[in-house]
């Protein structure tokens, strides 16, 4: 394997990482609110959820492209905050991924905590429990499986990503190379033996997750919903 | 006195409950009606899981108005559920300890899991215990939080008859060291018979009637809660001891009740019900009948009960009883208040499951 090669191995794992630890925590607030609340709200909120789904990587990073552009207002917004443009960079690429990933994290979540009810939060609530106390102590050690296939799920679909990649990201080495667009790069200039080396990896890689999901799963669903 | 003030309104979809009433609440206060009458929603909102419209104080403080709503883990309620709710990432003893914890009681471990002969299975999972195992766990691990009150609901529903046996003394032991008080859920008459100290009888949203266990399960504006045909008598006896033929011997102020089922050790304080349907009248004592207990009492009031029937409330030697009799019947027999006449009573339910 090529030094660019691995230098966009290393970004992509980066990326991955960084987008699973935010979404977990950023989406079990909304999949807590998605499996509990009663609100005339929740089937919209379920739709916005489950949209990146359905929609084309191209359409989704189509949008993110004009709203990134520091001529838009979210794009104007960050570059005074921050200084940097948000097209063609990694944190960019980050924020997008959030975006694209949101339903790899907050369904198989939802379905964790539906599934567990409100019983065991109010018996904690019941014991001199506060909220986040009750969370941290009981919902959260009892929704371990769900958590662990919204990581998975989230890490490994990340990984994946190239429409989205391709249009808010680019392709500048060590900032939004990804090893999707490297892989596409490869072939594109025929280079089809380095392509086969990139491609078989995450095919094994894909392949090793999902195995390994379904084994720790057992009979149950990865719980999944479009 | 402790008292639980409430005033609340709840609408579900097709349900709308009223409360108000200042219940003092001291002992066991059974909420007592068919299902569907509205005693979780009830519970709940008293817990604070569920909001209801209105206001909720305890002991002179407000736990929910208008203006304010104190959070189920602030109120210091233990809820004992129908299923015992332990956590099962947890062993009983971290169970025990979780609870503990938080009311700063952690030294109350070892004694409360003694009180309730949970202590073998400190390190069991939970998943090993058997139903009644696990419900003495919930009410050890409710009363480590050194709660103010216990909300139970059901408690004993999904048990079966050797879990309720086991069970049930704990909870009769709660209500005789009377230090904290008990709010208990149940639609079976033969638990709140033996259980409570008071009684709310509710249906369809509504509070029947609410006293003392004795006056409402005697009272027929209450008998919706528990089925037209269900009103009764509480009887207060103490088992004397067997006679050589079998039969339980039993005292209670009004003479001697002979039951064929043994209710207890000789000087058990025992609780008996009385159906109203169960006692028939008689102007002079029966002579030739197969029933056992027949009882000198005298009528304090005959009240019509539905179309037919007439609902005589009379007195046996203080202890009060009451009779379901059709309204023909009382006629026939010329019974009104101060008349003299024999209670005979076909079966006598000993308040236990």
């Amino acid at each position: 394997m090529t030094l660019p090669d691995l230098s966009a191995l290393w970004l992509t794992l980066k990326l991955a990482a960084i987008v699973t630890a935010l979404l977990l925590l950023f989406g079990t607030p909304l999949a807590l609110w998605l499996a509990r609340s009663r609100s005339r709200l929740r089937p919209v909120a379920e739709a916005l959820t489950a949209l990146p789904l359905v929609l084309p990587p191209t359409v989704l990073g189509f949008y993110l492209l004009l709203a990134f552009n520091p001529n838009a207002a979210f794009g104007r917004f960050w570059l005074e905050l921050t200084g940097h443009t948000l097209t063609f960079s990694f944190t960019g690429l980050v924020l997008a991924s959030l975006i694209y990933s949101l339903p790899f994290a907050v369904q198989p979540l939802q379905t964790a905590f539906s599934a567990l009810g409100a019983a065991p939060g109010e018996t904690a609530a019941s014991l001199g429990a506060s909220p986040l106390d009750a969370f941290l102590t009981v919902t959260l050690p009892l929704s371990l499986r769900g958590y662990l296939t919204a990581a998975v799920l989230t890490f490994a679909h990340t990984i994946g990503e190239f429409g989205v990649v391709l249009m808010v990201g680019g392709n500048i080495p060590g900032e939004t190379r990804l090893i999707s667009i490297a892989i596409y790069e490869r072939v594109e200039t025929l280079d089809y033996a380095a392509a086969h080396g990139l491609s078989a990896l995450l095919l094994l890689f894909s392949f090793a997750i999902l195995l390994g999901l379904y084994i720790l799963n057992g009979r149950t669903r990865i719980g999944l919903r479009a | 006195m402790t008292c639980l003030d409430l005033s609340i309104c709840l609408q579900h979809a097709d349900f709308t409950m009223t409360v108000r009433e200042v219940l003092p609440v001291s002992g066991v206060t059974a909420i007592f009606g068919p299902s569907g009458a509205g005693k979780t929603t009830l519970l709940r909102a008293i817990a604070g899981f569920d909001r209801a419209e209105g206001r909720i104080a305890f002991a002179g403080e407000v736990w929910q108005d208008a203006a304010r709503f104190v959070p189920p883990h602030r109120r210091r309620i233990a809820s004992v559920f129908q299923q015992p709710r332990l956590f099962t990432h947890l062993d009983v003893s971290g169970n025990l300890a979780y609870a503990a914890r938080r009311s700063g009681q952690t030294d109350a471990v070892t004694a409360m899991a003694a009180r309730f002969g949970v202590t073998p299975l400190m390190d069991r999972r939970i998943h090993g215990l058997s139903g009644g195992e696990a419900q003495r766990v919930a009410l050890a691990r409710a009363l480590l939080t050194n709660p103010r009150l216990i909300l139970m609901d059901e408690p004993l529903s999904a048990l079966d008859h050797v879990g309720r046996t086991e069970i049930l003394p704990y909870i009769e032991s709660l209500r005789d060291e009377a230090k904290v008080p008990v709010i208990y859920v149940s639609h079976s008459l033969s638990e709140v018979t033996r259980l409570a100290t008071n009684v709310l009888a509710l249906a369809s949203g509504r509070v029947l009637r609410f006293g003392l266990a004795g006056d409402v399960l005697s009272d027929p504006a209450a008998a919706a809660a528990f089925g037209a045909e269900e009103t009764g008598c509480l009887i207060s006896a103490t088992v004397r001891g067997m006679t050589g033929d079998g039969l339980c011997e039993l005292v209670f102020s009004g003479g001697t009740i002979l039951t064929p089922e043994r209710m207890g050790d000789s000087g058990d304080r025992v609780r008996l019900f009385v159906r109203a349907r169960d006692v028939m009248l008689a102007r002079h004592r029966p002579e030739g009948l197969s029933a056992l207990n027949i009882l000198p009492t005298r009528v304090i009031s005959v009240a019509t009960a539905g179309s037919a029937s007439a609902e005589v409330r009379l007195d046996c030697s203080g202890t009060a009883l009451s009779a379901r009799i059709t309204q023909r019947s009382a006629m026939a027999l010329g019974l009104a208040p101060g008349v003299d006449c024999f209670a005979i009573l076909k079966t006598v339910t000993l308040a236990r499951d």
